[in-house]
C-alpha cells in the first residue's frame, strides 16, 4: 500500500470506530434502560463457592426482574462486544496513520494523533482491568467520553500526515510520549472514578436508594479503591515519562534536562498534584472526598498542560530553537 | 482558708492551660511540620507557586521575551520584580516552599528509619483474640489434627512469602493454636527510598545549578570557536561557577548541509541538519571530525554541544558617500518563521556624511505575487533583501550597549524617495542599489549559513538522573508491594458441634488499602483446604462494606 492508501485507510478506520464507540454507548444505554426496571443492590454479592474459595467477588446489579434482567444482560454483553471491536479498529486507525507517514514513525507526531493514540489507550485500559477491577459499571462513561473526544480530534485537530521535525526524530519520541499518553489515559479513568465517588457521596453515598445509574456504581470505599488502584498505575508511568525520559530527551535534543518551559512547568504541577492524592489517602480528614477532589484537580491540570499550554506557547516563533521548543510542547 | 482576693495574684506566674514554653513551641512547631497534613498543604502550595512561572516570561528560560514583555508593562514590571515574578524557581517564596518541604520529608524519614529498622526485625504480631472482628475472615473445618494444620499453613504461608510465626497454647483457655503471619516488609522500604530519592535529585539539581553553566553561540559556517568566555554570545553561569573549569577545547564548523522536502508530506520542511565540523578536545590534542546533528550532540569531557539552530546571514556591503566601504560583511538575520523569512539589522554608523541603518527581511526563495513579496521556502534558491534605510543618529555614538538585532530609530530619520514615500532597498544576489542624496551604494554580495549552538556543562545530572530512576523504583515498591498480614486460629471443632475434627479460623489484615484482602484470603484457604484433606464445610463472611 502506498502512503496515501494508508492514511485513507486511517480516516476511515477512526470514523468506523466512532461508529462502533458510538454504537456501544446506545447498548450501554439500552442496557441502563432496562436497568431501571430491576431492582438495585447496593451491595456487594458473594460467591458461594467456598470450595473454590472465592470471596466477594462484585457482581453486576442482582436481576430479580427476569425479562429486564435478560435484556440488560444482553446489552451489555453486547456494549462489551461493540467496544472491543472498536478499540480493534481503534487500533488499525493509529497503526494506518504510523504507516502513512514517510519514513514511517509511531503515529504521535501532533495533536490529532496524541489525541487519537490517547483514546485508544483510555479505551484499552478501560478493557484491560475490566475483569480485575470489575468496571463493568464505567462502560458507558468511558465510551461516551472516547467517541466525545474522537469527535473534537476529528473536526478541530485534524491534519494531514507531515513527516517528524528533526527535533522529534529520537527513540526517545516512542517512550517518552507513548509513557506520557498511557499516563494521561489512565488518569482520566482515575478521575472519572474519582468524579462519580463525589456524585454519589453528594447524592447521599451508598444509601442512595433511587434506581438510575448511581445505584448501579459501586459503593463508596469499592470507588475510593478503584480510584486508587488506577492512579496508583498511572503515577509511576507519568513519573517515568516526566521526570524520567523527558529530561534525558530534553537534555538531548535542548541542551538542558529542564528548562521550565511552561510545558515542564504544568507536567510538574501535575506530578506533585497527585503526589498529594496519593498523600491525602494516608492522612486523616483528607482521605475519601479531599483526596477525590485533588484527583480532580490533577485531571484538570493534565487536560489544561495538554490543551491550553499547547496553543499559548506558540507565542514566540523565534529562531529555530522556538521551532523545535514549539514542535516538542506540541506532542 | 484564707479567701484569695483577686487583687492579691499569686506570686509565681502559673501556666494556663495551651501556653507552652520556648522549648514546647520549637517542638510543637517541629510536629506540625514534619506531620502529613502539613506536608500535603505544602506539596499543594508548591504546584501552585510553580503556576506563575508558565504565565510570566522567565528570565531563566528566554531573557529576550523577559525584556520585551517588561518594556511592553511598564507599571507592573516593579511590582513583578520585587516579587521575583521574573524568576520565579529562583525566588525566595518559592525556594521556601520546597526548603520546608524538603525539611518535613527529612523530619519524617528520620524517625521512620528507625521504626522501620525495628519493625523489620520484629515477627509478626500475636494473633488478635476475636479474628472475626476483622474485617476480611473467614474460618472452615477439617479432619486434620491442629498440629498438622498449624505446620501445613506455615510452610504454605512461608511459601507464600510471608513471615511465619506459630504458638502452641498448652493451657485449656480455648485460644487454640495460632499462627501469625506478615508479609510485605520491603513496602515501607520502598517508600523510604523514594523520599530519600527525592533529595539526591534535589542534589543532582543544584549541583548542575551552582557549578555548571549554559552558554550560547551564532557561528557563521567557516568560521572557529575556541571555548572561552569571550567567544560567547550569552552566557549563564551557575552561582558557584569557576571558569577554570571550561574545558579548552576548540572546533570549526566546516559544513552545514539542509534537506529541504521538495514535494509530497512536509512540502518545505527541512531536515537531516548536519554540521561537520572538527574538534580539537586540547590545543595539543588530535583534530577529530565530527558530524554534530539535532538530538546528537558532541560531548567533549563534561561539557556538550547542541546543534539548536540556523540561519541565513547576507553579506552586504555599504559604501558611503565617498565610496569607501563603510560596512561589508556577513550579518545575521534571525528567522521569523518555519520558511526562513528571516529579520536583520545592518549598521554602518562610520558612514559619510551620515550614519546608514538598514533593517529589513531576507527571502530565502523570493516571489512576487500580485505585487507582493512572499517567501515560497526556506531553502536559497532565490535569495533577495528587503530593507529600510535610516539615516541620522543610530544611537552609538554614545557607548551604551545596544543589541545588534535592534535598530535605534528615536533620533534616526528614514531614508524617503523623492516623492516622500519611504525607500524600499529590494536586492537580488549581486545586485547593488545607489542610496538618495549622495548617501552612498548598498550591494548584496553573497549568503552565508549559520549555525545557533548551545554549549553547556551540568554537573550531577548522572546524580539526578540516579535520584530519580532510585525514586521511581522506590516508588514502584511502596506502590505494589501489599503488606498483609494473615492469623490462623486452630480449635478443636468438637467445642462447637461435637463432631471431631478442627475448627480453623483465618483473618487477614491488609495495610495498603488496595482492598484486595478478600482474595489473597480467599486463595490462602483455597491453598489450605485443597491439599490438607478435605474440608468438611467452610463458612465465609465479610463485614459489610459502607
Amino acid at each position: 500500500m502506498i502512503d496515501s492508501q494508508w492514511e485513507a485507510l486511517s480516516n476511515q478506520s477512526v470514523a468506523a470506530c466512532g461508529v462502533l464507540y458510538f454504537l456501544a454507548l446506545l447498548a450501554y444505554l439500552v442496557q441502563w434502560s432496562a436497568l431501571r426496571g430491576v431492582a438495585a443492590t447496593s451491595e456487594k454479592t458473594l460467591s458461594a463457592d467456598g470450595g473454590e474459595g472465592s470471596v466477594a467477588v462484585a457482581v453486576g446489579p442482582a436481576e430479580s426482574s427476569v425479562v429486564d434482567g435478560a435484556r440488560a444482560a444482553m446489552t451489555g454483553r453486547l456494549a462489551l462486544i461493540l467496544t472491543i471491536f472498536a478499540t480493534a479498529v481503534h487500533a488499525v486507525a493509529l497503526f494506518a496513520r504510523g504507516m502513512a507517514a514517510d519514513p514511517n514513525r509511531v503515529p504521535w507526531g501532533n495533536m490529532y494523533e496524541f489525541t487519537l493514540a490517547g483514546t485508544f489507550f483510555v479505551s484499552l485500559i478501560f478493557l484491560l482491568s475490566y475483569r480485575r477491577l470489575a468496571l463493568e459499571w464505567m462502560g458507558p462513561l468511558v465510551v461516551g467520553f472516547v467517541v466525545t473526544i474522537l469527535m473534537v480530534a476529528v473536526i478541530w485537530l485534524y491534519g494531514p500526515v507531515t513527516p517528524l521535525t528533526e527535533a522529534l526524530n529520537s527513540p526517545w519520541l516512542v517512550i517518552h510520549v507513548v509513557s506520557a499518553v498511557i499516563a494521561t489515559a489512565a488518569f482520566t479513568l482515575g478521575g472519572i472514578a474519582s468524579a462519580l465517588y463525589l456524585i454519589k457521596e453528594r447524592r447521599g453515598g451508598d444509601g442512595v436508594s433511587a434506581g438510575g445509574y448511581l445505584s448501579r456504581v459501586p459503593d463508596l470505599r469499592t470507588l475510593d479503591v478503584v480510584a486508587y488502584r488506577i492512579h496508583a498505575f498511572a503515577f509511576p508511568v507519568w513519573t517515568f515519562a516526566v521526570l524520567i525520559t523527558g529530561p534525558i530527551w530534553a537534555h538531548e535534543a535542548w541542551s538542558s534536562y529542564w528548562n521550565w518551559d511552561p510545558k515542564e512547568v504544568w507536567a510538574f504541577i501535575t506530578w506533585v498534584i497527585y503526589a498529594a492524592y496519593l498523600h491525602a489517602r494516608a492522612t486523616a480528614g483528607w482521605k475519601g472526598r479531599n483526596a477525590a477532589y485533588i484527583a480532580l484537580l490533577g485531571v484538570a491540570t493534565l487536560w489544561f498542560n495538554f490543551i491550553v499550554i499547547n496553543y499559548f506557547s506558540t507565542s514566540t516563533q523565534h529562531g529555530y530553537a522556538a521551532v523545535v521548543v514549539d514542535f516538542l510542547t506540541r506532542t | 482558708m484564707t479567701p484569695v482576693t483577686l487583687e492579691d495574684p499569686p506570686e509565681e506566674v502559673e501556666r494556663r492551660s495551651g501556653e507552652l514554653t520556648f522549648v514546647e513551641t520549637l517542638r510543637w512547631a517541629w510536629r506540625q511540620l514534619c506531620s502529613m497534613r502539613t506536608a500535603l498543604l505544602l506539596l499543594l502550595l508548591l504546584a501552585l507557586a510553580a503556576v506563575p512561572g508558565s504565565v510570566i516570561p522567565q528570565e531563566g528560560v528566554d531573557a529576550l521575551k523577559t525584556s520585551r514583555w517588561k518594556a511592553e508593562h511598564p507599571d507592573l514590571t516593579p511590582i513583578y520584580d520585587t516579587l521575583q515574578l521574573f524568576s520565579v524557581y529562583n525566588s525566595i517564596w518559592f525556594s521556601a516552599i520546597y526548603i520546608l518541604l524538603m525539611i518535613s520529608l527529612v523530619g519524617c524519614i528520620i524517625p521512620r528509619l528507625g521504626v522501620y529498622w525495628r519493625a523489620m526485625r520484629k515477627p509478626p504480631p500475636p494473633a488478635p483474640r476475636h479474628l472475626d472482628r476483622l474485617p476480611d475472615h473467614t474460618s472452615y473445618l477439617t479432619l486434620d489434627s491442629p498440629e498438622v494444620v498449624v505446620a501445613h499453613a506455615s510452610e504454605t504461608l512461608r511459601q507464600r512469602g510471608y513471615r511465619v510465626v506459630s504458638t502452641s497454647s498448652t493451657s485449656s483457655d480455648g485460644a487454640g493454636d495460632t499462627v501469625s503471619a506478615e508479609r510485605g516488609y520491603l513496602r515501607e522500604a520502598g517508600n523510604l527510598l523514594f523520599h530519600i530519592s527525592v533529595l539526591v535529585v534535589l542534589v543532582g539539581f543544584a549541583m548542575g545549578g551552582l557549578f555548571g553553566y549554559k552558554g550560547g553561540v551564532i557561528l557563521l559556517v567557516g568560521n572557529d570557536f575556541a571555548n572561552n568566555l569571550t567567544q560567547y554570545d550569552d552566557f549563564v553561569p551557575g552561582s558557584l561557577f569557576d571558569p577554570d573549569v571550561m574545558e579548552d577545547f576548540s572546533f570549526s564548523l566546516n559544513d552545514f548541509d539542509v534537506e529541504w522536502i521538495e514535494s509530497g508530506q512536509g512540502q518545505g520542511m527541512a531536515r537531516k541538519f548536519v554540521s561537520s565540523m572538527t574538534y580539537r578536545e586540547s590545543p595539543e590534542a588530535t583534530q577529530q571530525d565530527y558530524d554534530l546533528r539535532v538530538n546528537h550532540p558532541l560531548a567533549i569531557g563534561g561539557t556538550e554541544v547542541f546543534l539548536i539552530g540556523h540561519g541565513y546571514a547576507p553579506v552586504v556591503t555599504i559604501r558611503d558617500g565617498n565610496g569607501d566601504i563603510a560596512y561589508s560583511g556577513p550579518t545575521i538575520f534571525l528567522p521569523e518563521s518555519q520558511n526562513f523569512l528571516s529579520f536583520g539589522v545592518i549598521k554602518a554608523p562610520g558612514a559619510q556624511p551620515a550614519q546608514i541603518g538598514l533593517e529589513g527581511f531576507f527571502y530565502p526563495t523570493y516571489l512576487m505575487v500580485d505585487g507582493d513579496p512572499i517567501n515560497v521556502m526556506g531553502d536559497d534558491r532565490n535569495p533577495t533583501l528587503s530593507l529600510l534605510a535610516y539615516t541620522g543618529d543610530l544611537g552609538l555614538d554614545d557607548g551604551s550597549p545596544q543589541s545588534v538585532y535592534v535598530l535605534d530609530k528615536s533620533k534616526a530619520t528614514q531614508v524617503v524617495k523623492d516623492d516622500g514615500k519611504p525607500l524600499r532597498i529590494d536586492l537580488q544576489l549581486g545586485q547593488t542599489m545607489t542610496l538618495p542624496d549622495g548617501m552612498g551604494t548598498v550591494s548584496f554580495d553573497d549568503v552565508q549559513k549559520w549555525n545557533k549552538l548551545q554549549i553547556s556543562r551540568t554537573p550531577g545530572k548522572r546524580v539526578a538522573l540516579a535520584g530519580v530512576t532510585l525514586a521511581l523504583i522506590g516508588l514502584l515498591g511502596s506502590l505494589f508491594i501489599r503488606p498483609r498480614r494473615i492469623w490462623l486460629r486452630v480449635l478443636p471443632a468438637a467445642d462447637h458441634d461435637g463432631e471431631g475434627g478442627t475448627m480453623v479460623l483465618v483473618a487477614g489484615l491488609d495495610r495498603s488499602g488496595n482492598g484486595d484482602m478478600p482474595t489473597e484470603l480467599a486463595a490462602v484457604v483455597a491453598e489450605l483446604t485443597n491439599s490438607a484433606g478435605a474440608p468438611r464445610s467452610t463458612s465465609q463472611t465479610e463485614e459489610e462494606q459502607t
